[in-house]
């Protein structure tokens, strides 16, 4: 896949108290292939505080209509500054990055677990219209402190079966994912997970109780997001790698984790 | 212009985005005689108009880069230099022979500069006897193009550039990171794993192009600037003070594409100037 620095055009916000979607649009060229778990260097301006690109997932490819959606959500200036874009704004990216999930056989209808945490929800819709449309059956587990952090649900529910959490109880069992009871029924053939580490901790511990395939997705601090500073490594067991490069989504048995 | 080490790999990441021929040359990662893991995570902080790291020489050493790495950068249609570390005299000195042997490699450049790793690097860079020594050392086996890499961390740059020349460099290249240093105020934790790490970016263009204007009028060796560059005026700017060329390094982050800009725009001013050789800018600032 090549990657390419490319201009798209604010065409549709949505936004949430903790987060926004944004619906980026190419007006020239179509948009790179691009695969689920793969993200995008965003530029935000140049102002000294966001002087670096920022980081953010595929939520979505829209080939057709040749749109990138992008689920943000509101941390730092970076991030708010992103929220505030006007319709129009031109917005300046440099994608396909990263090493995608892993999609099973096609061949092969597999149950999938997809976890998400927080803004950890963002790669996984894209990742479950792919397992859809290649016959595979997705369910999404999701989770957030509250009910504000349950966005894009209506987009979610067209590709698999929902189970919420919430830690508040605002909205379905309250307590983190990993107190769910669909975990406690039949095993998934695989999990695909990101969120907070904490969270993604729990469920790689979990997919390692049960001798589950897991992958997870990383968020380390990146520079170039290309593999040529080598800012963002992780310590796996086979050294330190890069996430932006040989990750962000990594198998649970490659890192080091105290799972 | 050159894209410096460190910001470029080992070119590959950046060919989608740019034709390496459009460039001087590149200079890879810093190599060091054993493989080295680097520092702990986290290794970066965005500072205000710039970035602290702390990667401390990640790389899997000479052996690998002259077997591995060396077939494929020697295909590129650019020069290849490559940045050379180590702990002592004799590593630099080994490391140097072996990148010696290689044909497509035109020149080093010596690395005495860096802040990221406990012992070495960056002490020889720091006085003129230890620079005087490493160039020294490097200079009786090394029979190509010898560039030495200065660090901004001392007192007296043109003293230390004054050194490397007289101990056999044929250029100086400047600046190296500023040693530099960030905290959580709400974690009461430094941002780095080693506490401290490198600044570059924009903010540290000042610094740097004072640093080569003094060099520049103490040496007779041609000096190679860099610092902070991201566009075609800041370029410029250190040609003017006396760079005989220039590197890009963080700019590369952010866009992948800007080395190739900056040559261009280098193209148009020398145009919009009448300019027929690049070279007339070299210290051409008027006082
Ligand atoms: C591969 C990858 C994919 C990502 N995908 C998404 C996504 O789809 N949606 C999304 O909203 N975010 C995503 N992130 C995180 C996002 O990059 C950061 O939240 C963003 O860079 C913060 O920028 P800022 O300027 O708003 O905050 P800053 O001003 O840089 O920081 C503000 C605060 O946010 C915290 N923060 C900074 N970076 C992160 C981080 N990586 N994770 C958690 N907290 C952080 C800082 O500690 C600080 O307290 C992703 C990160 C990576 C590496
Ligand atoms: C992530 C990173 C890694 C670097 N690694 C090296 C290195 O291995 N050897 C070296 O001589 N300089 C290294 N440098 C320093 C740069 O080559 C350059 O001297 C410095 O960043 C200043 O230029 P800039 O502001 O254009 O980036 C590194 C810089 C960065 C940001
Ligand atoms: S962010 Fe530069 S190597 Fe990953």
């Amino acid at each position: 896949m090549t990657k390419r620095i490319i201009d798209l055009r604010l065409v549709e916000k949505r936004e949430w108290p903790q987060a926004v979607l944004l619906k980026l649009r190419s007006d020239v060229e179509p948009l790179p292939e691009a695969a689920p778990g793969q993200f995008v260097q965003v530029r935000v301006d140049q102002s000294p505080a966001t002087y670096l690109r920022r980081p953010i997932s595929i939520h979505f490819i829209d080939r057709e209509r040749r749109e990138l959606w992008l689920l943000v959500r509101k941390v730092g200036a970076g991030t708010r500054a992103m929220a505030d874009w006007p319709l129009q704004t031109r917005v300046n990216v440099v994608f396909p990055l990263g090493h995608p999930y892993t999609l099973p056989k096609a061949s092969k209808k597999e149950r999938c677990l997809l976890v998400g945490g927080g803004i950890g929800l963002a790669p996984l819709l894209y990742l479950g219209k792919m397992l859809h449309e290649q016959g595979h059956h997705p369910m999404f587990l999701l989770g957030g402190r509250s009910a504000d952090d349950l966005i894009q649900l209506n987009e979610f529910e067209q590709y698999g079966e929902l189970c919420l959490t919430t830690e508040d109880g605002s909205a379905g069992i309250k307590g983190l994912v990993t107190a769910h009871p669909v975990l406690q029924g039949p095993s998934p053939d695989r999990i695909y997970c990101c969120g907070p580490k904490p969270m993604m901790v729990a469920v790689a511990r979990y997919a390692r109780q049960k001798g589950l395939w897991c992958e997870v997705s990383l968020e380390n601090t990146m520079a170039c997001g290309i593999g040529a500073c080598l800012c963002c490594v992780e310590d796996t067991v086979e050294g330190h790698r890069c996430v932006c490069q040989e990750g962000p989504v990594f198998n649970i048995n490659q890192l080091k984790w105290q799972i | 212009m050159l894209t410096a080490s460190g910001t470029f790999g080992y070119g590959r990441e950046y060919t989608d985005f740019i034709d390496l021929s459009d460039l001087g040359g590149i200079i890879v990662k810093g190599t060091t005689l054993h493989p080295r893991e680097g520092n702990a995570y986290p290794r970066m902080a965005e500072t205000p108009s710039g970035m602290l790291n702390a990667v401390g020489l990640q790389n899997k050493g000479v052996d690998y880069f002259v077997e591995h790495i060396y077939p494929e950068v020697s295909q590129y249609d650019t020069r290849v230099l490559v940045n050379v570390s180590g702990s002592t005299v004799d590593d630099y000195v080994a490391c140097a022979e072996k990148i010696q042997a290689l044909d497509k490699i035109p020149a080093i450049e010596l690395n005495v500069s860096c802040p990221n790793v406990k012992q070495g690097g960056m002490a020889f860079g720091v006085s003129c006897e230890g620079i005087a020594s490493v160039v020294g050392a490097v200079r009786k086996v090394y029979h190509k193009h010898l560039m030495v890499k200065l660090s901004p961390n001392v007192t007296s740059i043109a003293d230390i550039a004054m050194a490397a020349e007289a101990a056999g460099a044929d250029s100086v290249s400047l600046i190296n990171t500023l040693l530099g240093m960030s905290i959580d105020a709400e974690k009461r934790r430094p941002r780095l794993s080693t506490v401290t790490g490198g600044l570059s970016g924009a903010c540290v263009k000042p610094v740097a192009l004072r640093m080569v204007w003094q060099v520049a009028k103490a040496v007779k060796i041609p000096v190679i600037g860099l610092g902070g560059i991201s566009s075609a005026t800041d370029a410029i700017e250190f040609l003017l003070a006396g760079a005989s060329a220039v590197q890009i390094g963080t700019a590369n982050f952010i866009d992948p594409a800007v080395s190739v800009k900056v040559v261009r725009g280098i193209e148009d001013y020398c145009e919009r100037h009448h300019i027929e050789a690049v070279s007339s800018l070299t210290g051409a600032l008027e006082i």
